[in-house]
């Protein structure tokens, strides 16, 4: 079993590994480099969400955190390894705390999702209103709406003058990615994995068998807001400038709809949905006739209506059901209808009686 | 005298802003359990056809009051009949897809209406308190926000149609059992909701100026307000309300108004975590 999914963790690895190489001769390094950074961003909430059950409203949060973080660092600094580092450790910590303070509140689902959109929110409110001189750290305005240009882009450790650029920074998100999807696979095939899977399944009966769940789903939480905060960073030395929309509810909605689409309880999915809808929306960008919301929001409506597991997953059913069989192990796994749904439904029916 | 005049007509204006913002979506999500994540565009679309029947001539009051609960009834019941019917019990799943509704209507309203703001002026002269001028709409609002509630309230609690619907809510199954079908209660109470929020829409239309992207400024404090009221509707959105409106008026007066949303939205976050079920989850249970 566990050989299996090695083996599976190998052949997407390598398969991925290819096309980042054929990658750039069909499409512009740039566009790809952005693509493989929504990419990561998307995988971020695919394991907290897909594989612990957390939805998250404010993904974007840890996405705009980390991207600030470097921007304000690297400003400071003039070097790249320590802001690099410091992107991803501050989203990390946030999460942490921020992750802290609501498990250990036992909030269910829907408060979740308010809390996390409400921080959203705050960030989004504050960091807008940061225009004036007074908002400094360091030598680094904040710069509110205008957000902060022309920091320190990524170099190589210790030589502030050979940058990062261009293809070969598009080879380190390519190949960040890579370790990064290798470093999950990894994390959700440990006990530590096992038991996140579990709680989303069943929480009240793990926590029975002597897990200490709150701590488990934190620490599940903030390595999502560190994946999150990874891909901030580089999206910051990928755009070379920062700004307040990072932190808004429209980037995170778009992160959810990368989810939903892409397929929950996979990690490939995610990845597919969010660079396949990123180019779509790219290339909508660039025509006028139909609005690019417009088409995102039907994407939306239609794949929860119609496509509730996502294209990846009802994909690989298909495949499976060619082949004969099997198919039933598939739906034991399912992802978001798991816990989430099912516990609602539970609690609509409990709170019902209150009304 | 007269500045604690203003600054009580302040809160009061701003309880009530927020409880007329959350009303379609407090009925909604508490009577039926569905939350409504294109809420401020049904507000936006409220707007609009109040902008649009006031420029074709219409009487501003008829525009607001009639005109626009009724646009974005019907349109809350053709969102209910496509896409939230087949929804129900899936919290999660509601959230989304009206979400992914929410980005339709706005792509939707750049197309017809395009890109920019537009705006109607109040039809109520401000009137001078001492020193200050206060503004005539906003006691108007206020007044509409007393009203609103208190029909809500009659209608649940005092007529045979609120008896029905608060029954069918409870249990579905034994409302069906004694011939009341669930489906067309639940179509009906998704219409009030929906025309009450229009009807917010349009009473707010000569404040904010309307853009296709109107509805998100409301969304996230409804969204906020409704939730932690908890699972009562009227007791929980009048308490949140209240709870609110004081905590950003106090910061917005003491210090501006930025901070003053902020700190509504940080009182947001503590409430959520020490009552997890909202106020009424707590206090006032069992209540309307």
């Amino acid at each position: 079993m566990v050989g299996g999914e090695f083996r599976k963790t190998l052949a997407v690895i390598v398969v991925a590994f290819v096309a980042m190489l054929i990658g750039p001769s069909l499409i512009d390094s740039y566009t790809l480099t952005v693509l493989i950074i929504y990419g990561m961003l998307a995988l971020s909430l695919g394991l907290i969400w897909g594989y612990g059950g957390i939805l998250c409203f404010g993904q974007a949060v840890f996405f705009g955190l980390g991207a600030y973080s470097y921007a304000i660092a690297a400003t400071n600094i003039g070097e790249s390894t320590v802001p690099f580092l410091l992107g991803i450790a501050i989203p990390f910590a946030f999460a942490f705390l921020l992750g802290a303070m609501m498990f250990y509140g036992r909030l269910s689902d829907v408060y979740l999702g308010v809390i996390t959109l409400v921080v959203t929110l705050i960030f989004y409110k504050f960091v807008n209103s940061t225009a004036g001189p007074e908002y400094v750290i360091g030598n680094a305005r904040l710069g509110g709406f205008n957000g902060i240009p022309g920091f320190q882009t990524l170099n190589v450790p210790g030589d502030p003058g050979a940058y990062i650029y261009d293809i070969d920074f598009y080879y380190f998100c390519g190949v960040a990615l890579l370790v990064v999807y290798a470093l999950v696979r990894w994390l959700l095939a440990s006990p530590f994995g096992r038991v996140a899977v579990a709680i989303r399944e069943n929480e009240q009966r793990v926590e029975l068998m002597g897990y200490d769940v709150r701590f488990r789903k934190t620490v599940l939480f903030a390595v999502g807001g560190a994946i999150a905060g990874l891909s901030g960073t580089l999206f910051a030395s990928w755009a070379e400038i920062v700004t307040p929309g990072m932190f808004s509810l429209a980037q995170s909605a778009e992160i959810i709809i990368w989810c939903i689409v892409g397929g929950l309880g996979t990690l490939v999915g995610p990845v597919v949905g969010a660079m396949a809808l990123a180019y779509l929306k790219f290339l909508l960008g660039q025509q006028s006739l139909v609005d690019t919301t417009l088409v995102f929001g039907l994407i939306l409506v239609l794949s929860v209506l119609f496509l509730p597991r996502g294209v990846v997953p009802t994909l690989g059913l298909l495949g499976r059901k060619r082949r004969g069989g099997g198919s039933s192990r598939r739906r034991a796994g399912r992802g978001r209808s798991g816990r989430g749904r099912r516990a609602m439904q539970e609690d609509a029916a409990k709170e019902g009686a209150d009304v | 005298m007269d500045l604690a005049v203003v600054v009580i007509i302040q809160i009061v204006y701003s309880v009530a802003l927020l409880v007329l913002i959350s009303s379609g979506l407090a009925i909604v999500f508490g009577m039926m359990r569905v939350i409504n994540l294109a809420h401020g565009e049904f507000m936006m679309v409220g707007g609009y056809a109040t902008i649009v029947s006031v420029n074709a001539g219409l009487n501003v009051y008829f525009a607001m009051l009639v005109v626009a609960p009724l646009v974005v009834g019907i349109l809350g019941l053709i969102v209910e009949r496509l896409v939230i019917r087949h929804l129900y019990g899936r919290l999660v799943d509601t959230m989304l897809a009206t979400w992914g509704l929410s980005l339709l209507l706005i792509g939707l309203a750049t197309l017809i209406f395009g890109n920019t703001t537009t705006g109607i002026s109040p039809p109520i002269e401000g009137f001078p308190i001492g020193d200050y001028q206060v503004n005539g709409y906003n006691l108007f609002l206020i007044v509409m926000t007393v009203l609103i509630v208190g029909a809500v309230y009659a209608v649940l609690s005092g007529t045979r149609l609120g008896l029905i619907a608060r029954g069918t809510m409870q249990r579905s199954d034994m409302a069906d059992a004694l011939g009341y079908n669930p489906d067309k209660v639940y179509m009906v109470t998704f219409f009030a909701g929906s025309a009450l929020t229009g009807l917010a829409g349009g009473l707010l239309s000569p404040l904010v100026g309307i853009v296709p992207t109107a509805g998100a400024q409301f969304i996230a404090k409804a969204f906020i307000t409704v939730i932690s009221g908890g699972a009562s509707v009227i007791a929980g959105l009048l308490s949140s309300a209240t709870l609110f409106g004081l905590v950003s008026q106090a910061f917005t007066f003491l210090v501006d108004s930025m901070v003053g949303e902020i700190a509504l939205l940080v009182a947001a976050v503590v409430l959520l975590r020490l009552l997890p079920q909202g106020i009424t989850g707590r206090f006032f249970k069992g209540g309307l």
